[in-house]
């Protein structure tokens, strides 16, 4: 296996609490050594200097669409675009078809996983059969199986009874599991955030309410079961308070948030372009600012993409009609970076423990730090680099991105992933 | 009287995108144009060679028919395309229609939708110039370009009226446009509507609101009055038609207690005896028909603009 | 720089010699109806029917055409001031009818005019009057009765400037604007 030494660039590792310009030596897949002036003969040199480097970034909530809508996204083509991201751990929800809800769906998934996949692909369970939300899986089965997490992402549960005793059994596999919290309700036929913009343009809308009910309800199961939740992509300003008070009563919950909620507000649908569309919705400019606090202070702990790839005959349609979602791993980091740190909110080692290292710890996974011995999986970026992201480069099998044809901040250089420099020069190299 | 400037826009998606000088500047146009349909010969060149496709995914008589006239006095080709009957059902998308239409070389877009934002998005597919006739319950411009024709017809000017707007509100595109031009031109416009029909923002649109129809239209100067349909879901806990006749309908005996000149507007169809009585319908103060010959003008004078600004685009 | 082609009074004059004209030419002037081209033409036309009805001792009809909806080219439709209705208020059907603009230039608008009145209806006979021919045509098209003659090159531009419109009376040569 090829040995690989980068000089001279600013490392930072959360984890360890480092943030100094230094050299990496990555031999036989794993982080060998972070000091000054490394010298190595049997390594490839990588040169550093101007660049960031920091510890691969791991993705709590990507959807990759195979097996079962391969039109959209593939473990291949979704894997890459993780690459381009800087991404070098990404987990999978399990909303493809067959759902990932049996041993033998994951294995299926892992096969392909095997062969097609570029970066680390982790896959998270189904919490109830066919993610029905009428019968729970085998969490025993799919642990075994491999599966990082449990989760019923895009069709939550509605019986609480259901997700209490999901609570209970998953902490006794010790599973994590992640909730996609809404009232479906409240949410009624709703398409983008309830208020003035979607009464204005004739659009149903989906309230606050819609998610922090759900928030606050779910808070309540965990404290009753006393086990851990992670709440998927937190949206409104409400929901970030329920999860601050519940962190400060000592509940063990952590909470993730999406680039999109903390750059964009609801007026983008007002072109009522479809790429605009997403669950939970753009929201207020009040939310927006909100997140951005509580991904400071610790309210939230991570930053998770909710890549979710559309066809374009799925999203270049009525705004009724599109489907929700948006691609973003290739440009997650980009506007994190401009949101957080180029508006002086949070430092880069702040931004690369919500990238990196809490999302690892979250789903107890081997990644997220440069610490000796751990996996070789570093990302190298040009934080000053600006560029526009621009149809054609894009790497997932879906275009829908509200971001097209905008200036972006902060570019992946070069990746490794296990030891293996996966991304070079800003490209796929295999 | 607009100022002198050019027209830039290609597309009349809604009022919420024109400023006030340029939804004079239809008016302006369409003063023009209704002299034209006073002609023996009702007909001129000035669309002569270009092709219109009045693409309607949902049901309208009027609306179309007073577009396809409009057309027609323009010498603009004309094709009508009923969706519910064609690509639809096949599962084609909006932006593939556009694109094939687009490869047909029509200029003009006329589209008709149940879905708000449809012309919006439309437009974003297509060179040709792309006109709302009605979107879901986001807007329909060329119904309140001729209604504040009208308006400005009988009064001389927009700004300092009194407007009243009555009925389903929440579910009304005409409603939306309304308040759009009206407030854009200075006019004082009151929505009214029992609570369940006015939109939940109703107070952000910049409009007075009320639920009681005698104080909406005491010191008004014309009252819009929008058609009911009973038979929506969201109106079924509603009182009934009888109900709704008597403590919001306009009728002879409220409008004894307005301004002896109000006028009194509906964009049809109308349901006599729910949200209008006959008497009101056919009485001295309506101006229900105008509005019907003035909506040819209007349209006129929106697609002689719309089309000037496409070829300068090229 | 501009340079003044005719002063107020001149035009005077011009329009003077211009009504006489009319009413040499022909034999039977109750016949003769005048009908101006928007905007300036109108105004022109106006002046020519008083010169013309004191000199007749008759009172001409006189109507207003707008041809903007006749133009052959609409890219040119955007940058015009706000189109007017036409208005024809008598029968055309037999009359000699004058139509009146202030410059000939390529004879486009004069083409537009004549389709335009002929969907109004019938005369026996069409002439043009024009105040001043700057020539350049690009349409088998010439006036009836000139005002003033003037060789310009096609990057200059006249302005005909009257008072019920610009304020003040004038006929200058300039330079194309660049807008």
């Amino acid at each position: 296996m090829q040995n690989y030494l980068i000089k001279q660039a600013r490392v930072v590792d959360p984890a360890n609490n480092f943030d100094a310009v230094a050299d990496v030596l990555a031999l036989n897949g794993q982080i060998a050594k972070v000091a000054q002036n490394i010298e190595r003969k049997d390594a490839v040199i990588i040169d550093g200097k101007g660049l960031l480097c920091a510890p691969g970034f791991v993705d709590l909530h990507a959807h990759l669409r195979e097996p079962g809508y391969e039109g959209k996204e593939t473990i291949a083509s979704g894997s890459r675009g993780a690459a381009k991201g800087g991404y070098t751990t990404i987990c999978m929800m399990p909303n493809t078809n067959p759902a990932m809800d049996n041993g033998y769906a994951l294995g299926v998934a892992q096969k392909i996983i095997e062969q097609d996949a570029l970066v680390n692909v982790k896959i998270i369970g189904a919490i109830t059969k066919e993610r029905k939300g009428a019968e729970l899986t085998n969490f025993a089965e799919l642990k075994a199986a491999g599966a990082a997490a449990l989760s019923d992402d895009g069709s939550p549960l509605e019986s609480q009874t259901l997700m209490k005793e999901a609570l209970l059994k998953a902490a006794k596999t010790g599973l994590p599991v992640t909730s996609h919290a809404e009232d479906l309700k409240l949410a009624g036929k709703g398409v983008m955030n309830d208020g003035f913009i979607s009464s204005k343009l004739g659009l149903a809308g989906m309230s606050n309410e819609s998610e922090w009910k759900a928030v606050e309800r779910e808070i309540d199961l965990a404290r009753q079961t006393k086990t851990p939740l992670h709440f998927c992509h937190i949206s409104t300003k409400e929901a970030c308070e329920l999860i601050r008070k519940a962190k400060k009563e000592g509940l063990k919950i952590t909470a993730e948030a999406a680039p999109h909620h903390f750059t964009l507000t609801q007026s983008e649908c007002e072109s009522f372009s479809g790429n605009a569309k997403m669950n939970p919705p753009l929201r207020a400019a009040a939310d927006v600012e909100a997140v951005k606090q509580a991904l400071k202070d610790g309210a939230l702990d991570a930053i998770a993409t909710d890549h979710a790839p559309h066809a374009p005959h799925e999203k270049e349609v009525e705004f009724e009609l599109a489907m929700f979602g948006i691609i973003g791993l290739e440009t997650a980091f980009a506007l994190s970076h401009s949101a957080l740190v180029e508006s002086g909110l949070i430092d880069v080692k702040k931004l690369i423990e919500l990238m990196s290292l809490n999302p690892a710890r979250i789903f107890n996974l081997k990644a997220g730090t440069l610490t000796e011995g751990a996996p070789a999986d570093i990302a190298l970026v040009d934080l000053n680099e600006e560029w526009v992201y621009s149809q054609e480069e894009i790497l997932s099998a879906s275009r829908n991105s509200p971001y097209i044809g905008r200036k972006l901040k902060g570019r992946v250089k070069h990746v490794l992933c296990g030891g293996k420099l996966i991304f070079k020069d800003g490209r796929i190299n295999e | 009287m607009s100022d002198n400037f050019a027209w830039t826009k290609k597309d009349l998606l809604g009022l919420e995108y024109l400023s006030a000088g340029e939804i004079t500047r239809i008016l302006d146009t369409a003063a023009s144009f209704k002299e034209v349909s006073t002609r023996d010969i009702k007909k001129v060149p000035a669309l002569r060679g270009k092709t219109a496709v009045n693409l309607f995914y949902e049901p309208s008589t009027r609306t179309r028919v007073s577009f396809e006239v409009a057309q027609k006095r323009l010498s603009c080709d004309v094709v009508n395309m009923d969706m519910k009957a064609s690509s639809v059902l096949k599962g084609e998308t909006l932006a593939d229609t556009g694109r094939n239409l687009e490869a047909l070389k029509i200029d003009i877009f006329i589209i008709r939708h149940s879905y708000a934002g449809a012309a919006n998005v439309l437009s974003k597919f297509v060179k040709g110039s792309v006109i709302n006739a009605g979107d879901g319950k986001h807007e329909h411009p060329t119904q309140a370009l001729l209604d504040i024709y009208t308006l400005r017809e009988k009064f001389g000017k927009v700004k300092g009226l009194n407007v009243t707007i009555v009925g389903d509100i929440e579910h009304s595109r005409v409603a939306r446009s309304n308040i759009w031009g009206l407030t854009k031109l200075g006019a004082n416009v009151t929505l009214c509507a029992p609570p369940a029909i006015l939109p939940k923002y109703a107070d952000k649109f910049g409009v007075k609101v009320t639920s009681d129809i005698d104080e909406a239209l005491k010191d008004a100067h014309a009252v819009n009055v929008l058609r009911m349909q009973f038979e929506r879901d969201d109106l079924k806990a509603f009182p009934t038609p009888a109900q709704y006749f008597k403590t919001y309908a306009v009728t002879k005996e409220r409008l004894k207690k307005c301004r002896p000149d109000i006028i009194v507007m509906h964009p049809g169809p109308m349901n006599r005896g729910l949200e209008i009585s006959t008497d009101v319908a056919d009485g001295k103060n309506s101006v229900i028909l105008e509005q019907v010959t003035n909506g040819i003008a209007v349209r006129m004078a929106v697609l002689f603009l719309t089309s000037s600004a496409v070829r300068r685009g090229e | 720089m501009e340079k003044t082609i005719q002063t107020a009074q001149e035009m005077d004059k011009t329009l003077q010699r211009m009504a006489f004209e009319i009413l040499e030419r022909h034999a039977n002037p109750a016949n003769i109806a005048f009908v101006g081209i928007r905007t300036r033409g109108v105004f022109l036309a106006q002046r020519l029917k008083e010169k013309f009805d004191a000199a007749a001792k008759l009172t001409a009809p006189l109507g207003e055409l707008d041809i903007t909806l006749y133009r052959d080219d609409l890219s040119q439709v955007a940058d015009f001031p706000v189109i007017k209705p036409s208005n024809i208020g008598f029968d055309l059907k037999d009359k000699n009818v004058i139509l009146v603009d202030d410059v000939l230039y390529t004879g486009r608008t004069i083409r537009a005019a004549l389709t335009e009145l002929a969907d109004f209806g019938r005369p026996a006979t069409i002439e043009l009057a024009v105040l001043i021919d700057r020539g350049h045509r690009e349409l088998p098209v010439e006036a009836n009765y000139v005002g003033k003659k003037v060789p310009t090159a096609r990057k200059e531009v006249i302005h005909v400037k009257v008072k019920e419109y610009d304020g003040h009376e004038i006929v200058l040569l300039g330079e194309r604007d660049v807008r």
